[in-house]
C-alpha cells in the first residue's frame, strides 16, 4: 500500500486535513531510511537533556492535580500564548505546508488563512467562558449544570476518540520522518517518542508539557525565520523578482498566483472550513491550555500571542515554500538521479528540509530535522494529558468514583492513564506504519467539531440545553462524523479498496455537525421531565459566573 | 459562591449593561471574521480569474496574495481590539460589579 509521506506527516494539527484532501493524491512511495544525520541527532539530544532538567525541576512542583493537569492555574498569557501555538503548529505545517506552497502556489496560502481564521473565533466566542467555567477538562463545563455522570462520561468519549486518531497520526508521522531524518529505524522512533512522551507527562505533568511545548515553538520560529531570511535574501526580499523567476520555472507558471483546483469545489472548500475552524474549537489538548491560566484576562492575551505567532509563522512558510521553487526545485543534487522536476529525494515532504540544507548546510538542516522531532514529542505529549485527564478526571473520579477519589489516588490513575496511552500509541503506531492514516485527522478534526464543539457552545449559550438533548447532539455528532470519513473515499475507497466512495465529501464537518445541533436542540425541547427544569435554572448562575468569573478563582481546588 | 452572590450580581443593572456590550461588541467581530472569510473562500470558488488578478500593472501582487495578507493582518488587529477593550473596559465593569456584590453580600 502507497502512502505519501504528506498523510504520514499528517501527524501535526493542521496540514493533516490538507493533507487528506489535497495533497495525498500524488502518492509518493514509503519513506526510505537515510543514513545517520548526526547534526540532527546531537541538537535533538540537547533538546532532550534540556526537556528532561525541565521535567525533573517540574517532577517537585507537581504534587497536586491541580499542579498536573494544569500547572496549578499559574503559567502567563505569554507562555500559554507560546504553547498553545506550539500546540498548533506541528511537523506536518512545517513540512507539509511548505511542501504544498512549493507544488501548489497560492492555494497552499488560502489553506492557511483557513487554518488561521478558527482563532479569532474562539477568542470572541469561547476563550473567557472557558476560563471562567472549567477547571481541568472541558467536560468540566458540558457538566456544569447538566447530568455529571451521563455528560462526562460522552465528553470523555469523544474526546479519548479525538485524542486516539490524533495520537496514531503522529506517531506514524514520527516514525517514517525520523526514519528519513534522522536514520533511526521506525520502531525504535517509536519506542523513542512513546518514552519520552509518558516520562514528561507522568513525572512533569502539565508544568512540563507546557515548557516542552513553549521551547519547540521558539525553535520552530527561530529555525524556520532563519531558512526563510537566508532564502529570501537571495532574491534581495523582493517579493515580485522572487514570483518573477519562480513562474519561469514553475509547472504552473503564470498560474502559481491563481487559485487551481483546490478549493474548485465549494461544498468541500466551506465544509473544510468549517471543520478547522470549529474542530480547533473542540480539541481536547487545546482546550485545556485555556484552564493553565490564571484568569479570562490572561486566557484572551494568550490567544491573541498564539494568533499572532501562527500567522506571522504561516508567512514565513509561504516564502519559504516560493522561494524553495527556485532554490530546491532547479538543483539537480535534490532530485533522484538528478533528474529536475523528477522526484525528489525522501518525498515532497523534504522540501523545507532541502531548502535548509541549500541555504544553510548540514548545521541547518540538523538543527531544522531536530526541531521537526522535538515537534511531534510535544504535540504528543499534549495530547497524551488531555487524554489521561479525561480518564482520570472525567471517568474515574468523576463517573466511578462519584467525586469522593481523593486527590492522591486520581493523580496516581492520570499517572497510569498516561502509560496506558503511551503503550496503546506506540501499538498502534506499530500497526498502521504501512496504512495511509490521513483519514485518522479528518476523523480527530470531524469529530471535535461535531461531537465536542456543537454541546460545548450550547452549554455556555443557550439556556434550553438538558442533559438528554447534550447526549443526543454528542453522540449524533460522533457517530455521523466517523460515518460520514469511513463512507467517504478516504476510507472507502482508499482504505477498504471499493470502486467509489458513497459519500461524495471527504470533509463531514458541513454535514455532521448541523445533525448535531439540531438532534441537541431537538431533544432538549421536548424534554419536559423535572430533572431538565432544574438544569434550565441552574443556567442563570452559570451565566453570571461564565460573564464574570465570580467562583471561577476557587476552583481549582474542589 | 454562594448563590446569593450570583442573584446580587444579575440584580446590578450595570450586569446587564456588561453583558449587552460585550456580546454585541464579540458579535459583530465574529460576523466581520466569518464574512470576510467565507466571501472570500467563495470567490476563491466561483470567481477564481478575479482571485488571480494583478493589483497593478507589471507587479506580481495578486487580489488573492493581497486579500490573503490582509486577512491574516486585520484579523489579528481584531484580537488585539477586544482583548484590549475586554481586559480594560470590561474587565473594570466586571470588578466594579463583583466588587458590590461582596459588599452586599456582606
Amino acid at each position: 500500500m502507497k502512502a505519501s509521506v504528506i498523510s504520514r506527516l499528517s501527524a501535526g494539527l493542521l496540514s493533516l486535513s490538507v493533507a487528506a484532501s489535497a495533497v495525498a493524491g500524488d502518492a509518493i512511495a514509503q519513506t526510505e531510511k537515510q543514513g545517520l544525520n548526526l547534526h540532527a541527532i546531537l541538537m535533538f539530544f540537547v533538546f532532550v537533556m534540556m526537556t528532561l532538567g525541565i521535567t525533573y525541576w517540574a517532577a517537585s512542583r507537581t504534587k497536586s492535580t491541580a499542579d498536573f493537569y494544569t500547572a496549578g492555574g499559574g503559567i502567563t498569557g505569554w507562555q500559554n500564548g507560546l504553547a498553545i501555538a506550539g500546540d498548533y503548529m506541528s511537523a506536518a505545517t512545517l513540512l507539509g505546508l511548505t511542501a504544498m506552497m512549493y507544488t501548489q502556489g497560492v492555494d497552499a496560502y488560502i489553506y492557511m488563512i483557513a487554518f488561521f481564521v478558527g482563532w479569532p473565533i474562539i477568542l470572541f466566542l469561547m476563550a473567557e467562558r472557558l476560563r471562567n467555567l472549567g477547571k481541568f477538562t472541558f467536560a468540566d463545563i458540558t457538566a456544569y449544570r447538566l447530568d455529571q455522570g451521563k455528560v462526562r462520561t460522552m465528553a470523555a468519549v469523544s474526546s479519548l476518540t479525538v485524542v486516539c486518531f490524533y495520537l496514531v497520526a503522529q506517531m506514524v508521522g514520527a516514525g517514517q520522518l525520523i526514519k528519513l531524518l534522522f536514520g533511526l529505524d521506525y520502531n525504535v522512533a517509536l519506542f523513542v517518542v512513546g518514552a519520552l512522551m509518558m516520562v514528561y507527562v507522568t513525572f512533569g505533568g502539565m508544568v512540563a508539557t507546557t515548557w516542552v511545548q513553549i521551547i519547540k515553538a521558539c525553535m520552530l520560529l527561530i529555525g524556520g525565520t532563519t531558512v526563510m531570511l537566508l532564502a529570501f535574501s537571495q532574491f534581495g526580499f523582493s517579493f515580485d523578482e522572487l514570483t518573477t523567476r519562480a513562474m519561469e520555472v514553475h509547472k504552473l507558471g503564470g498560474k502559481l498566483l491563481a487559485p487551481g483546483s483546490l478549493l474548485a469545489d465549494p461544498v468541500t472548500a466551506i465544509s473544510l472550513g468549517l471543520g478547522l475552524m470549529f474542530g480547533t474549537a473542540g480539541l481536547p489538548h487545546i482546550l485545556m491550555r485555556f484552564f493553565t491560566v490564571t484568569d479570562a484576562k490572561e486566557a484572551r492575551k494568550s490567544v491573541l500571542y498564539a494568533s499572532g505567532i501562527v500567522a506571522y509563522f504561516f508567512n514565513v512558510i509561504a516564502i519559504m515554500g516560493l522561494c524553495a521553487i527556485l532554490i530546491v526545485g532547479t538543483n539537480p543534487e535534490f532530485f533522484e538521479g538528478g533528474q529536475l522536476g523528477g522526484k525528489v529525494i525522501g518525498g515532497g515532504n523534504m522540501i523545507a528540509m532541502h531548502l535548509a540544507k541549500a541555504v544553510g548546510g548540514n548545521l541547518l538542516l540538523g538543527f531544522l530535522s531536530a526541531v521537526a522531532f522535538a515537534t511531534i514529542l510535544a504535540v504528543v505529549a499534549g495530547l497524551a494529558l488531555a487524554g489521561a485527564s479525561a480518564i482520570s478526571h472525567d471517568i474515574y473520579s468523576r463517573v466511578i468514583m462519584k467525586g469522593k477519589a481523593s486527590e492522591t489516588t486520581e493523580l496516581k490513575v492520570s499517572k497510569f492513564a498516561t502509560i496506558g496511552l503511551g503503550i496503546v500509541a506506540v501499538l498502534l503506531g506499530m500497526a498502521f506504519e504501512k496504512m495511509n492514516i490521513a483519514f485518522m485527522v479528518a476523523l480527530a478534526f470531524g469529530v471535535a467539531a461535531s461531537a465536542n464543539f456543537p454541546v460545548l457552545i450550547l452549554s455556555m449559550y443557550w439556556k434550553g440545553l438538558t442533559t438528554r438533548g447534550a447526549l443526543w447532539g454528542g453522540y449524533s455528532g460522533l457517530a455521523s462524523a466517523v460515518t460520514f470519513v469511513v463512507l467517504s473515499k478516504s476510507v472507502w475507497v482508499d482504505v477498504l479498496h471499493n470502486a467509489s466512495a458513497i459519500f461524495p465529501y471527504t470533509q463531514p464537518a458541513l454535514f455532521s455537525m448541523p445533525v448535531a445541533f439540531i438532534l441537541a436542540i431537538v431533544v432538549s425541547k421536548m424534554d419536559t421531565s423535572v430533572a431538565a427544569q432544574k438544569e434550565i435554572e441552574a443556567f442563570d448562575d452559570q451565566y453570571v459566573r461564565a460573564q464574570t468569573g465570580v467562583g471561577a478563582a476557587t476552583a481549582s481546588s474542589h | 459562591m454562594s448563590v446569593s452572590m450570583y442573584a446580587h450580581i444579575r440584580r446590578n443593572p450595570r450586569f446587564a449593561e456588561l453583558v449587552a456590550k460585550r456580546t454585541r461588541f464579540a458579535t459583530i467581530l465574529s460576523i466581520v471574521v466569518l464574512a470576510i472569510f467565507y466571501g472570500f473562500v467563495l470567490l476563491v470558488a466561483f470567481a477564481p480569474e478575479f482571485i488571480a488578478k494583478q493589483l497593478s500593472e507589471g507587479s506580481n501582487l495578486t487580489f488573492g496574495v493581497a486579500v490573503g495578507l490582509f486577512q491574516f493582518v486585520f484579523f489579528w488587529v481584531l484580537t488585539l481590539v477586544y482583548v484590549r477593550r475586554a481586559n480594560g473596559e470590561f474587565d473594570d465593569i466586571n470588578n466594579e460589579i463583583v466588587r458590590a456584590a461582596w459588599k452586599e453580600e456582606k
